[in-house]
């Protein structure tokens, strides 16, 4: 395999913002998406007309790229509506890299939007059914992380309460989140006497449905630090697809993440240890413990027994989702963005009650259809440039 | 598009041997690996000559959920089985409560009709 040449440190993200997080009727999904791009374009100090690098996974258009470049008035050298699933905008920010530092754009901005939760109530499904397993009936995607958090489960020993401490971390860091939806206590006799939905998995064990909207500028690294107190440098990107449905993994308990995270260490020159925040994407509560040990923060099967005693939690010993994440803060069908607005707020000091202090390096992971994309973006200060 | 046929529809075949009451799946002729579900190529090699063999029936429990419904409708099983000859698939096991299907467990494949098609589903040995 060749030697990954990633442009280290040389671009960054310099604006971000947030919108309609939680519940925003009577916003289309594109509506909300052109509100968190104006927003955070003019923290940059930028406009719509300044975007020449564009990148768009809206669900509900399939040509959402053209969409949204015409309604805001950009005229995109470079467009990309690439999609992967919830991982998309991990994906989305490795190709920005490649295109500022290559001189194919000088002006990215990543966006999305979704009014899941008012127009439909339920986790939009923008994929085909598979004429293989639709006949059983899989409740999508929830029985497919269900049967990976089954097989953690035996052949690790994992337990439904080392599960149910995610579930409770996600919501005490929520607690510190006023943009989060669900900030009401959440303690582990509540979980663990949730209504179940597909064993183990009941329903606290499950993300929210929500509407929200995320947006990222970005630009080169010597433009950064005109247009950003802070700048959130970009010092890796990786990524690994292993299968499209859950029946084709290899390893139900191994996610592509144990091949993408080591790459991305290599680009950016850090190790696990080094990471002072990490944005997980947690669906469900079996991905961070997944995700935890393939990212080399524990070994494998350790994962449970790492997230315990409050860890994972404020005041634990690894910042994880500090927002309150995709189970307790916003998940409005692809969640990815969010993770990396919350580490470039973590990196800025912009995080507020939750805010990790001297947080220098930050993960922002992503996860794309049923554990069968993974990336991750490796972001960081300017002193570790 | 007897045993031995090499595949040329794959979707579309594999669909007729259920409906024959026959569990099919590919094997490659130069390769010896088996392929589920059924395509144009092995995956990895990219052999085109995969040939239909009848399956053995014969499958270990990889994973297992129970998806729970509203009282009354009962709640049903699915699972993830890995075949003898490698392959794994979707599908359920039937015939013990859905909360008793364990991992591990050895079981065996039979056809049922169901909503006008044949589906493959698992038993315990």
């Amino acid at each position: 395999m060749s030697t990954e040449r990633f442009p280290r440190g040389k671009t960054a993200i310099v604006g971000t913002a947030t919108f309609g997080c939680g519940a925003a009727p009577g916003y289309s999904s594109m509506e909300l998406a052109h509100q968190a791009s104006v927003m955070a374009l003019a923290a940059a100090g930028l406009k719509p007309a300044d975007v020449d690098g564009l990148f768009v996974a809206i669900t509900d258009d399939a040509l959402s790229g053209l969409t949204f470049a015409e309604t805001l008035g950009i005229h995109p050298r470079f467009l990309d509506n690439n999609r992967t699933g919830g991982s998309s905008f991990q994906v989305h920010a490795m190709l920005a890299a490649l295109a500022l530092d290559a001189g194919l754009c000088d002006v990215a901005l990543i966006a999305y939007g979704s009014n899941q939760r008012s127009s439909t109530g339920k986790l939009v499904q923008a994929s085909r059914p598979s004429p293989w397993e639709s006949a059983y009936k899989p409740l999508r995607p929830i029985s497919s992380y269900a049967l990976a958090a089954a097989r953690h489960m035996h052949q690790y020993g994992t337990t439904k309460e080392q599960l149910g401490a995610v579930a409770v971390a996600a919501r005490q860091w929520a607690q510190l989140n006023p943009e989060a939806f669900s900030r009401e206590p959440l303690t582990l006799a509540d979980y663990m006497s949730a209504r179940l939905v597909a064993d183990p998995f009941g329903v606290r064990d499950c993300c929210l449905v929500t509407d929200g909207a995320a947006a990222v500028v970005m630009t080169r690294a010597d433009r950064a630090r005109d247009l950003c107190r802070r700048p959130a440098y970009l010092l890796a990107g990786a990524q690994a697809t292993t299968h499209r449905e859950i029946a084709s993994m290899a390893d139900l308990t191994v996610t592509g993440l144990a091949e993408a995270g080591p790459r991305a260490y290599a680009q950016a020159g850090v190790s696990a240890n080094d990471i002072d925040v990490v944005q997980l994407y947690d669906a469900f509560t079996i991905n961070p413990i997944l995700f935890l040990e393939d990212l080399g923060f524990c070994a494998k099967g350790e994962g449970g027994g790492f997230v315990e005693g409050g860890r994972i939690a404020p005041g634990g010993t690894l910042a994880v989702n500090t927002n309150g994440g995709g189970l307790s803060c916003v998940h409005p069908g692809m969640y990815g963005l969010f993770t990396i607005v919350e580490a470039v707020r973590q990196l800025s000091g912009d995080a507020g009650d939750r805010q990790v202090a001297d947080a220098k390096l930050a993960i922002a992971q992503g996860n794309g259809g049923e554990l069968s994309h993974e990336a991750l973006l490796i972001l960081g200060t300017e002193e570790t440039l | 598009m007897a045993e031995g046929a090499i595949t040329m529809n794959p979707e579309r075949e594999y669909f007729e041997h259920l409906a024959a009451g026959r569990f099919m799946i590919q094997r490659s002729r130069s390769t010896g690996g088996h392929v589920f579900y059924p395509r144009v190529a092995e995956p990895g090699t990219g052999a085109t000559d995969l040939e239909w063999v009848e399956a053995s029936g014969r499958g270990t429990v990889y994973s297992t959920t129970v998806i729970r419904q509203k009282a009354p409708t009962p709640n049903y099983n699915l699972a993830l089985i890995d075949l003898a000859e490698g392959p794994r698939l979707m599908s359920r096991v039937e015939g013990i409560a859905p909360e008793a299907v364990k991992i591990g467990m050895a079981v065996n494949a039979k056809l049922v009709a169901e909503n006008e098609q044949t589906l493959v589903v698992f038993e315990p040995l």
